[in-house]
């Protein structure tokens, strides 16, 4: 690693040593004070159950399910620890990867992979969840957020006083959407109109094939304090600091001061996608080196030192996974195929005379053939 | 009626928009103290705060895309780009975001954004402000794109376009801003839909029928009453919309007149004038003495100021087409 690069990490804040020691951090400990023993169990169990949604996701891809399947395994820590510190009125505006936050904010995961099947561009309605469709233009959706929190603003919904009322947005994007001209220019209109929005990096140390010194020659974190906006590099496999430094940048967004830049130092154990080979790019040194630094075992070995791990509790949620594993399956199957005629169904808002006729004229060419069923040449 | 300017009356339609409704936000580049550099925000800001006519960084990306939070919020944000040049670092959220997000979430969320784009040429400016990219946007699925032509049609159409639960691209013809027209500043604008979606014949006529549409269309009518005066019995028509494109309202003049002629500044190549003619000889083929002639300008850059009139479709280049159609 490059001292003061990209890659080096330096100055994580850090809960959970790789092997589960707690070590004290005067800023952060009161953040995680009130999480008991069963809330670190719930942790635990989270990072499981999203980690055997993300298995499951890869077989069905594997198996012709799916078309295409982006893992977030490794990064499982991050999203939980972050989603966990939203509030319900909180909003979320994701990348494509964030499959944990949207189970924390009660997505059904098996409507998450209608994007991947190939049968809807979203899956879900965004409003009922405070989490927004996925984006795969880069970085697009992180001024939607910043948009978004002016409208906070603006509704009288930060700074009142009242948990209920306040909120704030969060944008997650990665290591190589620091480059993009839009994450810039939310970074620029989220500070000046010091707007409630939490800028979550998750630095997986990987975009597709480059890694993080082709998008910086400094620490991404470093991009925060040029903006005005003060940022935090934390340890994104330690859930414990990631879910600390998320609410305090919440309760700043919340309480109305402003902006924070999170980056979560995390890596993409799994490719890009199914479509990946990293093999092609990256060694098995590296990897194997960051499967030392395995979210959800570092959480398990600090669960087992305080003998806060019976076995029961993980032959349960061990059962539970797999039940889950089975839903999935089960509810990606039966997903069907969207018919021909929809895809004229929601261009606009209103009525549109040119889609209308196209409409038209499809139907009536599809039942121009004898069986009814349209053409299938394809 | 009131006598004002394209520009005044523009303001005006601003105005009456953000005193209906509270959600109603513009943003753009200098609009809040200056006025705008064409000064149609004029006042508003004072009038309506800084908050509800914003002043924003000068990042049209950012613009755009945080007008799309800000509606997924209640909003309705009206977006002004300062000249058709400068949309372009825009283009990727407007076509990428704004026109798809209806889609995308199969119709749980509207995102009434309209983007005010003055275009166009004919005032001596530097590169990059003169231009016409409307077909770009008319290409894309998901926006509505229109074009007033007057100062009483701008005062309506900018209400109408606010009030659209769709993503409006509002084309203003700048080198017509300062043009002034009667304006009924107290007439009820009525529902957005059908009214933004039709073409009008804005002058009747037997032997040719010219479409326009913006800043051509009072070169349109100029080259009836001309023709006119030579016996030729010209029928002008405003599109008003290029998306969608109302191609009923041609076609029922073409069917009368057999001959079509299309005026527009932005280049013909690929330009609305070849839809036009696409669908007048797909739906009129049997019905035309002529092909579908286009007028406009050139596959070429925009060219320096001093030449530009010789680029811009004027009222003798009309004519000539005129002429060939009529030849044919």
């Amino acid at each position: 690693m490059v001292p003061n690069g990209p890659q080096t990490d330096d100055g994580l804040v850090q809960l959970l040593t790789p092997t589960g020691q707690r070590t004290a951090h005067p800023d952060y400990d009161p953040r995680i004070a009130h999480l008991d023993a069963d809330a670190l169990r719930a942790l635990y169990r989270d990072m499981v159950l999203v980690r055997r949604f993300d298995n499951e996701a890869t077989s069905l891809q594997r198996q012709g399910e799916l078309a295409l399947y982006a893992q977030c395994l490794g990064q499982e820590a991050a999203q939980i620890g972050s989603g966990r510190a939203l509030a319900a009125q909180d909003q979320v505006f994701p990348s494509y990867r964030e499959h944990g936050v949207a189970y924390t904010r009660g997505v059904d995961l098996a409507d998450v992979l209608r994007l991947f099947r190939g049968i809807d561009h979203g899956g879900w309605d965004p409003t009922a969840y405070g989490f927004h469709l996925y984006t795969l233009v880069i970085g697009s959706h992180t001024l939607h957020a910043t948009g978004y929190a002016m409208g906070l603003q603006r509704d009288g919904a930060v700074g009142t006083g009242d948990p209920a009322r306040d909120s704030a947005v969060v944008a997650y994007f990665g290591d190589g959407s620091t480059s993009q001209g839009d994450v810039n220019e939310a970074l620029v209109f989220a500070a000046v109109n010091n707007a409630p929005v939490v800028f979550f990096c998750q630095n997986n140390q990987w975009a597709i094939s480059e890694p993080t010194s082709r998008q910086s020659r400094v620490p991404l974190a470093d991009r925060g304090p040029g903006f005005g906006i003060p940022s935090v590099r934390v340890d994104g496999n330690d859930v414990l600091a990631t879910y600390a430094v998320t609410a305090e940048a919440l309760e700043r967004a919340r309480s109305g001061g402003g902006p924070t830049f999170i980056e979560a130092f995390t890596y993409r154990m799994g490719a890009h996608t199914t479509s990946d080979d990293p093999s092609r790019y990256r060694s098995a040194a590296e990897e194997e080196y960051w499967r030392q630094r395995d979210p959800i075992d570092r959480l398990r070995l600090h669960l087992e030192d305080r003998g806060a791990l019976s076995q029961d509790f993980v032959d349960a949620l061990t059962a539970e996974g797999d039940a889950l594993g089975e839903r999935i399956r089960t509810a990606v199957r039966a997903m069907g195929r969207p018919s021909a005629a929809s895809m004229f169904e929601h261009v606009y808002a209103t009525p549109n005379a040119v889609v209308e006729s196209e409409r038209q004229w499809f139907e009536s060419y599809e039942a121009s053939f004898l069986d009814g069923e349209g053409s299938h040449h394809r | 009626m009131t006598t004002i300017t394209f520009a005044k009356a523009i303001n005006h339609g601003l105005r009456k928009a953000l005193e209906q409704s509270p959600k109603v936000l513009l943003m753009g580049e200098d609009i809040g103290a200056l006025g705008g550099v064409f000064r149609v925000t004029d006042g508003l800001q004072k009038d309506f705060g800084q908050e509800r006519v914003v002043d924003t960084p000068l990042a049209e990306s950012g613009i755009v895309g945080t007008a799309i939070g800000l509606a997924m919020r209640g909003y309705r944000p009206v977006c002004e780009i300062q000249f058709d040049g400068f949309i372009f670092p825009a283009f990727d959220q407007i076509t990428t975001q704004l026109a798809k997000m209806h889609y995308r979430s199969q119709g749980r969320l509207t995102l009434p954004v309209v983007i005010r784009v003055p275009y166009g040429g004919g005032i001596g400016a530097v590169e990059h402000h003169s231009e016409s990219p409307e077909a770009l946007f008319a290409h894309t699925a998901g926006l509505r794109v229109i074009s007033p032509s007057s100062p009483a049609e701008a005062f309506t159409m900018i209400q109408q376009a606010i009030a659209s639960p769709d993503p409006v691209l509002f084309f203003e013809p700048k080198g017509r801003y300062w043009e002034k027209g009667d304006v009924d500043l107290d007439a009820a604008v009525g529902a957005p839909h059908p009214a933004l979606d039709t073409a009008k014949v804005l002058r009747a006529g037997t032997d040719l029928t010219l479409v326009a549409y913006g800043p051509t269309v009072q070169t349109a009518l100029k080259a009836a009453e001309t023709a006119a005066a030579e016996g030729t019995s010209i029928e002008v028509i405003d599109l008003r919309t290029l998306s969608p494109l109302d191609t009923a309202t041609v076609a029922a003049s073409v069917r009368r007149t057999g001959r079509c002629v299309v005026v527009h500044e932005a280049p013909v190549l690929y330009g609305t004038g070849a839809e036009v003619a696409a669908r007048i000889t797909e739906d009129c083929f049997f019905h035309l003495e002529a092909p579908v002639l286009r007028v406009g300008g050139f596959h070429t850059p925009y060219p320096v100021a001093k030449i530009e009139h010789d680029y811009l479709p004027g009222l003798d280049r009309v004519l000539d087409a005129v002429d060939r159609s009529l030849a044919f």
